[in-house]
């Protein structure tokens, strides 16, 4: 759903292309911000300045320059896009961090807490008082009071009173973190510890002050594509539905908008089923007891390097549909470049790793096609060599790869049976739930797990969710 | 009375922009209203030039009028004045 957030963020994507293709970017961008929040015109925040100022924060990501490495912040924006000096530069920037938290534009959330609000009546049952089951909650002057000291936010008191004078405050992104990544610093001011952080990016949609920036590669792809290299564009399945039109439609509208080829990195999905089936019958022959999970989602083996390694001997040695689709691309052309184009914050982390050179957002692709002034449902189908199948199409959907692998299986190999589970969605809970699978508490022999719920298509970078 | 026309721009910033969310416009209509409005999905109508991108996304009504920031909510109160006020 769109938000006020993501408009700004889609906003100048659009006017960065619009500008880079006029040949004016280094020019116009550091007039984006007042041209965006003209003096004397309504802000968003406390006045024009101060969104001003987080304006060029945004364009600062959206140029690939994380907000932390700043030291000189009298520097235009002019000056980072220049000294990037993408003219000449044929090594892709590959951010270490795909993410970046923008310190003007967090609002410092106070910290999260059950209290009591006006809406207290102080009556005589007092269920609130009944139920807690610390004693934190005293009822003065006629008003019911949380002793923080005590309460445990358990949430009793905010569902027994029949007021809903309880609530619960938040902070929104170490809410949404499943791995405690995300917490404010002695300035109360968020901040990332990219040693915990898994690249799942759940803070990036849920701050409602958009603080959290992805760091974007757009420009990158934008200059490669001036200076004339060859750039093929690997869409991934979660594309389906994300524009209006077919997937062959868009495939057209990526070659329209100067990449040099394109496929659906759907077809390395099928190469990702072949050898992950095989892999997990040779994993059960060697000890019929153990289990395999997936390595599809990156943010899922991110959480496994970084906070289960009791699991990593488990995790599935295949590479990813991406990964298989850059070797399709690479033995047609090695001299080609790849840009995986998909709805993921993860994918970015990934990509550096295998030596995908860059990494499209569904967004920054149609800030390209819309600065382009290209329409999906005005393009013609692209004459694919053949169409992936539908088992491949369907990977980025939760169950995708599950129902792939079966499918690969089932009546090929004699005695085949998969007990799976699926993990649909990673949060504080299937964190635990997934430590049971390590220890052998849950009998199953393959484990499918998504970051996101659903699959790839609710992704944070998604258009349609 | 002729039916209400809505040309809702679909170009590719338009539907970054919020006209993603008005794709299923039909199926919100009341019944009632259903033969009377002509709802048609169109390539970019070009009012997003310049610094105009703000504004999108566009819909445009009855050939003339050009509502901007378009939101389901908005279109469907527009729509409820053009057939109520003509009735």
């Amino acid at each position: 759903m769109l938000n006020g957030s993501t408009f700004i963020r889609r906003e100048l994507m659009i006017r960065i292309v619009r500008a880079f293709d006029s040949g004016a970017l280094e020019t116009e961008l550091d007039q984006i911000p007042i041209k965006l929040r003209p003096k004397n015109e309504r802000s968003s925040r406390c006045c024009v300045y101060h969104d001003r100022a987080i304006l060029k924060y945004r364009l600062m990501a959206l140029l690939g320059v994380s907000v932390e490495d700043e030291v000189d912040e009298a520097k235009p924006l002019s000056a980072y896009y220049a000294e990037k000096a993408w003219s000449g530069d044929d090594t892709p920037a590959k951010p270490k961090t795909p993410l970046s938290v923008c310190g003007p534009a967090c609002s410092g959330c106070p910290d999260a807490r059950v209290v009591s609000t006006q809406n207290c009546r102080g009556c005589f049952a007092r269920p609130c008082v009944y139920n807690c089951p610390k004693k934190a909650i005293e009822v003065v002057d006629g008003h019911s009071v949380i002793d923080q000291k005590l309460c445990i936010k358990c949430g009793k008191c905010i569902t027994a009173c029949p007021y809903n004078a309880i609530v619960k405050t938040t902070v929104p992104c170490e809410e949404a973190c499943p791995v405690g990544a995300i917490k404010k610093n002695e300035f109360g001011v968020a901040e990332i510890d990219f040693e915990k952080c898994i690249f799942c990016g759940k803070c990036f949609n849920a701050c409602p002050f958009a603080a959290v920036m992805e760091r974007s590669q757009l420009v990158d792809v934008l200059a490669a594509m001036k200076r004339g290299e060859k750039l093929v564009a690997m869409v991934a399945p979660a594309a389906e539905k994300q524009f209006p039109g077919k997937i062959e439609q868009l495939l057209s509208a990526c070659a329209k908008a100067g990449f040099s080829d394109v496929m659906e990195v759907a077809l390395g999905a099928e190469m990702t089923t072949a050898h992950e089936t095989a892999e997990f019958i040779e994993r059960m022959e060697k000890d019929p007891k153990t289990f395999m999970t997936t390595s599809c989602c990156p943010a899922w083996v991110n959480l496994v390097w970084k906070h289960l390694p009791e699991l990593v001997d488990h995790v599935s040695l295949t590479p990813s549909p991406m990964v298989y689709a850059r070797e399709i691309v690479k033995a047609k052309d090695p001299s080609a470049k790849t840009v995986f184009i998909g709805p993921c914050v993860a994918k970015r982390s990934e990509a550096r790793r295998k030596d995908v050179d860059y990494v499209l957002s569904f967004e920054e692709l149609g800030a390209i096609l819309a600065g382009r002034k290209i329409d999906v449902i005005a393009c013609e189908p692209w004459p694919v060599p053949r169409p992936a199948n539908p088992t491949a199409r369907n990977y980025s959907r939760s169950c995708g790869v599950t129902d792939a692998v079966l499918a690969e299986a089932t009546g090929k190999i004699p005695g085949f049976k998969l007990d799976s589970k699926q993990i649909n969605g990673i949060d504080r809970k299937t964190c635990t739930m997934v430590k049971l699978h390590a220890s052998g508490k849950i009998p199953v022999n393959f484990l499918e797990v998504m970051a996101c719920p659903g699959g790839c298509q609710n992704g944070p970078c998604s258009l349609v969710k | 009375m002729e039916s209400v026309k809505i040309e809702i721009c679909c170009g590719t910033a338009c539907y970054l922009l919020g006209a993603a969310n008005m794709m299923n416009i039909e199926d919100q209509l009341p019944a009632e209203w259903r033969d009377k409005v002509d709802i048609e999905a169109k390539t970019c109508l070009e009012l997003c030039e310049r610094d105009n991108l703000g504004g999108a996304p566009y819909v445009r009504i009855n050939g003339t009028e050009i509502m901007s920031q378009a939101t389901p909510e908005k279109l469907l109160t527009r729509i409820g004045e053009l057939i109520e006020g003509a009735a």
